[in-house]
């Protein structure tokens, strides 16, 4: 299967942490897949590699046949890799409709002098703006709360919000970086289904990073774990619940096998 | 929780609804005062008249439209972008100097008039005003650019030094500019003036033109607002409102920072030159000692007390410290010391009393005065808010 996203021998350092070491992955082409592994493994950081946001201290990334390890962040959100954050970042004092469209810079045409001028074509392209917006937050399920502050909204539909936010940007990759953080079992068990819409009516490839290993197990073709800026084990979830070196890694926490 | 849910209900109508009927009730409000001040004014009673020459000068209303266009500047920049510029009055400055070098009898070397109504035989640079707000815009703009690019890459407390060494060093170029290379710039201490009067439906307008003037800066104000809100319904405003509330998520969602940051930093510029262009035509002339640090203090000060980023706010915010400033001081001064057999020099005070209420705002009500009726929501919900998400 041809990836769309691929990471090769990334490394990162921080001082003399190491928090990510000679780690390579891929995200094949419209596939759901996972990094999972305990706190501090290394995963956000790795997000933050993907996104552009940190620069590996070696290693590349290559986008859809293209290197854009040395990309800016902008750059490489509006080539279509989107994400999620961990702790939510929502633009707290604009209103969910906002939020999306603030995603949407990068499709957007208009310029100083067209939107100070009004003229016709930033009119429409505005209005078309606020429709997807609309429909982007139909779509994740919180369409009432188009006018409401992001600061208002619920914990769950702050989550909501920022999945509908980064795929305004129109993405052919989504990463999700603990989702379902803060969730109870029933939205959890929807929000398996959530991820497969996303990926089979818009045709996106999801990585996720998820401490639920219930939802990881349901949702993901393969998983990909990190121990302590390692990657221990790669497979599909029947491979990894038996993999001896990811229960290790994992006992004391509660979580293994058995879930 | 149950009353700010109903509060929350038909929001997007009554804003749009809200921002017309504000705008036409300043309109109409202006209009008044003109008429009053043009028509009426004189044959009130001499007690009324002497009241409002103490308390309410026509000038007084002319130079807070000044300042009303240069705060909605600002609040592009601040209110805005989130970005804290402490320099200001450089722009201002910029733009003061252009009128005074292109409407005005100071390069007498040279005679060229174009547009204005002064005399062909008048030696100097004679341009029409509405031509040197523009040049004057974009003289100020342009080295908003300037200084901008390599600074805006700093973080936001470096960049509030680099904005006020700058709004320092300009003024002083200015006010030392006699003799740069033998080239005069300035005119230094001494000043540029007068500056040409404007010229309007043939019309010139000197200085006891208060009432024609009084209109212009309502509209050139009424243009910076209308400006402003276009601004920030659409794209560029969103992605400075997104900077401003999270700038690394911001660029994430692929807002260019530098770009965008920049593009504030720019209009501001601009519309800080069209301010100091039209307030040398509200003081008839250019007087280097005038462009000081309080200024930048005084606009942030206007800025931060109306709610930044809130159109509306800002413009009652600047009107009501301009006055302060101008009259409500001096006035409040002379009554003061009248009364106590003091004599306290309160205009003196001015910086004092904008810094100290920009310290104590900043501490105790940061979303300002008059804050948007939803920012006053969200900043009261956020209280219960933090509150709440522990339990998740
Ligand atoms: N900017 C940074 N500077 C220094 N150290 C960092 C930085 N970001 C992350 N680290 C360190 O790198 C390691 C990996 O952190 P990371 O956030 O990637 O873990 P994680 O797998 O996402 O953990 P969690 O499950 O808790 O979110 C940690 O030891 C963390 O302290
Ligand atoms: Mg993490």
């Amino acid at each position: 299967m041809s990836s769309i996203l691929s990471a090769e021998h990334i490394t990162v350092e921080f001082g003399g942490l190491v928090a990510v070491n000679d780690v390579s992955f891929d995200i094949p082409e419209k596939g759901i897949v996972s990094l999972i592994g305990p706190n501090g493994a290394g995963k956000t950081t790795f997000f933050n590699i993907l996104t552009g946001l940190y620069k590996p201290t070696s290693g590349h990334v290559m986008y859809d046949g293209q290197e854009i390890t040395a990309l800016v962040p902008h750059k490489i959100a509006a080539a279509g890799v989107a994400r999620t954050f961990q702790n939510i970042r929502l633009f707290g004092s604009m209103t969910a409709e906002e939020n999306v469209m603030v995603a949407m810079h990068s499709h957007l045409k208009a310029s100083l002098a067209t939107t100070i001028l009004g003229l016709p074509s930033q009119r429409r392209e505005e209005k078309a703006a606020h429709e997807e917006a609309r429909s982007l937050l139909e779509f994740v399920g919180i369409g009432k709360t188009a006018t409401e502050f992001a600061r208002n909204l619920s914990y769950g539909d702050q989550r909501r919000l920022e999945v509908a936010r980064a795929l305004a940007l129109r993405p052919k990759v989504l990463l999700l970086d603990e989702p379902t953080a803060g969730m109870n079992p029933q939205e959890s068990a929807v929000f398996v289904d959530f991820v497969h819409r996303i990926r089979d009516e818009k045709g996106i490839s999801i990585l996720l990073i998820e401490h639920d290993m219930a939802v990881v197990m349901k949702v993901s073709e393969r998983i990909t774990v990190l121990d302590r800026g390692e990657k221990i084990a790669e497979g599909t979830p029947a491979e990894i619940k038996s993999n001896p070196r990811v229960i290790e890694a994992y006992l004391g926490k509660g979580v293994g096998a058995g879930h | 929780m149950a009353i700010s849910i109903l509060k929350r209900k038909n929001k997007k109508q009554k804003q749009s609804a809200s921002a017309r009927s504000w705008a036409i009730s300043m309109t109409l409000i202006a209009l008044g005062i003109w008429a009053f001040f043009t028509y009426l004014f004189d044959k009130t009673p001499d007690a009324v008249q002497s009241w409002f020459q103490v308390w309410l000068p026509p000038s007084t209303i002319n130079e807070s439209l000044v300042w009303v266009i240069c705060a909605l500047g600002l609040n592009i920049v601040v209110g805005y972008a989130g970005l804290l510029d402490l320099g200001f009055v450089a722009f201002w400055a910029f733009g003061g100097y252009a009128a005074g070098w292109f409407m005005s009898g100071f390069f007498n070397q040279v005679n060229i008039h174009f547009g204005s109504m002064s005399a062909k035989t008048i030696p100097g640079i004679h341009l029409s005003f509405w031509l040197v707000m523009i040049i004057a815009a974009l003289i100020a703009g342009f080295f908003g650019i300037i200084i901008g690019a390599p600074t805006l890459r700093l973080k936001s407390d470096y960049l509030a030094l680099v904005t006020l060494g700058f709004g320092e060093i300009i003024p002083q170029v200015f006010t030392n500019g006699e003799n740069i290379g033998g080239f005069n710039l300035s005119n230094g201490t001494k000043g540029i003036s007068p500056v040409d009067a404007i010229g309007i439906f043939g019309k010139r307008l000197g200085p006891f033109d208060l009432g024609w003037k009084f209109l212009i800066y309502f509209f050139l104000a009424a243009c910076m607002v209308f400006v402003s809100l276009r601004i920030r319904g659409g794209r560029l405003g969103r992605a400075w409102l997104a900077i401003r509330e999270d700038e690394l998520a911001a660029s994430m969602m692929g807002v260019p920072l530098m770009r965008t940051k920049l593009t504030a930093y720019a209009v501001g510029a601009f519309s800080g030159g069209i301010g100091g262009a039209v307030y040398a035509t509200h003081v008839n002339g250019i007087f280097a000692e005038r462009f000081n640090f309080s200024i930048s203090i005084i606009l942030l000060a206007m800025v931060v007390l109306g709610g930044m980023g809130n159109v509306w706010g800002v413009i009652i915010g600047a009107l009501l410290m301009a006055w302060i400033n101008a009259t409500g001081l001096p006035a409040i001064g002379d009554t003061f010391n009248n009364t106590f057999h003091t004599s306290i020099n309160f205009p003196s005070y001015n910086f004092l009393l904008f810094g100290g209420i920009l310290v104590l705002m900043m501490l105790f009500k940061r979303d300002g005065l008059l804050p948007e009726a939803r920012i006053k929501m969200i900043s009261h919900e956020n209280d219960d808010e933090t509150s709440n998400t522990g339990g998740h």
